[in-house]
């Protein structure tokens, strides 16, 4: 049986492989990005709000800074309790055109050893988990250059 | 006007009386700990329930319905006797907006006398959000998505400290090995035994570069302040009370450029630029200014050491010292009993665990006792001014400064 394939969440992102982008929207009156995404009214308190427009934000950019998570998170955090617990990684990444700070889970295999402050990365597709219908997807940081 | 006999200060609202229920894991309801701690607070202030014009509850969402009016809790476990209601949430900084709901009410003449409570019953293990299926809730999502707990901010903060000012474990680990020596003295503590940096350092990591013993656990516990005008405390009888001079309820600005929790991401600096100082320091320097002091002078301060990093951060958004200093302030021994400013005389979050509604309060405790000079082995000789500070997830600022 094959799964359908859904974003864990609806509209933060969009396109596959080397076009794979996070979605945010832009503010036409005052051009304040926003991630996650704004619709309603632009937050910049000294705007007086234009139309919320969405852009795709920059494929790559660099650690802010990085953790992991040695043990297994709570739900809503999805896992599988029987299998042992696997850390990951979390990076916080600047992105520079829009200067912001986006977190997000590194792509299986990279570990904390692998990573440094300043270091440029780029947005990836990836899997969040799955269950017997559905292939939950999500975005992923991946350092350049790296392709496992 | 000057309504304390001549300096000149009308914001000030007198400390009347402090209780607290010692922290731990006791299994019982959140009520118990914060009658008990309200109890000792109108025993300390030697008032009655009775005498209580106005209850205001810091809430808690552990507790279902009871935990979110938590004012009107409190007020019934004690006996209904007609005072006026309060309740309010701020995630760590619910105590403090209690306080400042107090103060406000004694202020505009509306009470002389407030009772302050906040207490919780934490679970195991991990905060973790509401049920339910909420992907329009931040809190929700970052765990959905990320499964990013508490400590993995934490961890981004740590190593990000690293990274840019030098600090190092060793440094961190020396937060937890003065916290914990402190802690060993106070009686409400729930950790009472001294650590050292080897300890700390074989503890397991929990979200890199932190370990177990550089993160504060949640607890149970309760702490309760008695607020009164300071003609209601002249008239008590207390000649020279502590007095609260100001609190800080601040919000951020946008663009707020630093990942803060539970957020997912920043503001974005595109369009406006960051603002000059960030959240945190801003939220100390307002208490500063209202109080019409700073830093230099400081006998104390209380701090939210959620991790052993973030204290050193709090040195440096509470001025005192550099940014990027904190670590060389600490291992000169300036924070520690005796040096220049001590911070968290009383063991901190470090010792205590995290009791959310009640940390912010359970602050002003110890700043009050060290204030009064009875805080024992814990004492900063000749202590006249302390401060306190912390920042709850959603944008809440904290703090208050204490005079006497």
């Amino acid at each position: 049986m094959t799964r359908t394939r859904t974003p864990a969440v609806s509209d933060w992102f969009t396109g596959e492989g080397d076009g794979f982008r996070l979605l945010g929207t832009r503010c036409t009156s005052c051009a304040s990005v926003f991630f996650p995404r704004e619709d309603s009214h632009c937050r910049n308190p000294h705007c007086a709000g234009g139309a919320l427009e969405e852009v795709p934000l920059s494929r790559t950019g660099r650690i802010w800074s990085y953790t992991d998570s040695r043990y297994r998170p709570p739900s809503p955090y999805v896992s599988n309790p029987e299998l042992p617990w696997e850390p990951y990684a979390l990076i916080a990444v600047e992105l520079q055109s829009e200067r912001i700070v986006v977190l997000g889970q590194t792509v299986p295999g990279v570990t904390v050893a692998d990573l440094t402050v300043g270091m440029e990365v780029e947005v990836v597709p990836g899997v969040l988990d799955e269950d017997a219908e559905t292939t939950w997807t999500t975005w992923q940081w991946r350092p350049t250059g790296v392709t496992a | 006007m000057a309504a304390d006999g001549g300096d000149g200060m009308t914001a000030d609202v007198a400390v009347l009386g402090v209780g607290m229920h010692p922290w731990g894991k006791w299994g019982r309801s959140f009520v118990e700990y914060g009658t008990a701690a309200a109890r000792a607070a109108l025993a300390d202030a030697g008032l009655d329930w009775p005498d209580v014009d106005s209850v205001v509850g810091a809430d808690t969402v552990r507790g279902g319905y009871p935990g979110y009016v938590a004012g009107a809790t409190f007020a019934k476990a004690l006996g209904w006797q007609g005072a006026r209601v309060a309740s309010v949430y701020a995630a760590c900084a619910s105590g403090a907006q209690a306080i400042a709901t107090a103060r406000a009410q004694i202020l505009a003449g509306l009470a002389d006398v407030v009772l302050v409570v906040g207490a919780d019953a934490a679970p195991k293990g991990f905060f973790r959000p509401a049920g339910g299926d909420r992907p329009d809730d931040p809190d929700w999502l970052r765990f959905r998505l990320l499964g990013a707990t508490n400590p993995t901010y934490f961890g981004l903060y740590a190593r990000r400290r690293i990274a840019v000012h030098g600090d190092t474990p060793e440094d961190f680990a020396l937060v937890k090995v003065k916290n914990a020596a402190l802690g060993a003295l106070n009686p409400y503590a729930r950790y009472r035994k001294r650590v050292t940096a080897e300890e700390v350092a074989a503890s397991a990591v929990v979200a890199d570069p932190l370990r177990l013993l550089d993160i504060c656990a949640t607890s149970d516990g309760g702490a309760a302040l008695l607020l009164c005008s300071l003609d209601f405390a002249r008239r008590h009888g207390a000649a020279r009370p502590v007095r609260i001079r100001a609190v800080s309820t601040v919000t951020p600005r946008f663009p707020n450029t630093v990942l803060d929790l539970p957020d997912i991401a920043t503001d974005s600096a595109v369009a406006v630029p960051a603002p000059d100082e960030t959240f945190r320091a801003s939220i100390a320097r307002t208490a500063y200014e209202e109080a019409g002091i700073g830093p230099e002078d400081l006998s104390l301060a209380e701090v939210y050491d959620l991790s052993t990093a973030l204290e050193l951060q709090w040195y440096e958004d509470l001025g005192l010292c550099g940014e990027g200093e904190g670590a060389k302030l600490l291992r000169e021994g300036a924070t520690a009993p005796g040096g220049r400013i001590p911070v968290n005389t009383s063991g901190g979050l470090a010792s205590f665990g995290e009791a959310v509604p009640a940390q912010a309060i359970a602050q002003v405790c110890e700043v009050t006792w060290q204030l009064r000079e009875v805080a024992g082995d814990r004492q900063v000789a000749g202590a006249r001014v302390g401060i306190t500070a912390n920042q709850g997830l959603f944008g809440h600022g904290s703090s208050v400064v204490a005079v006497r």
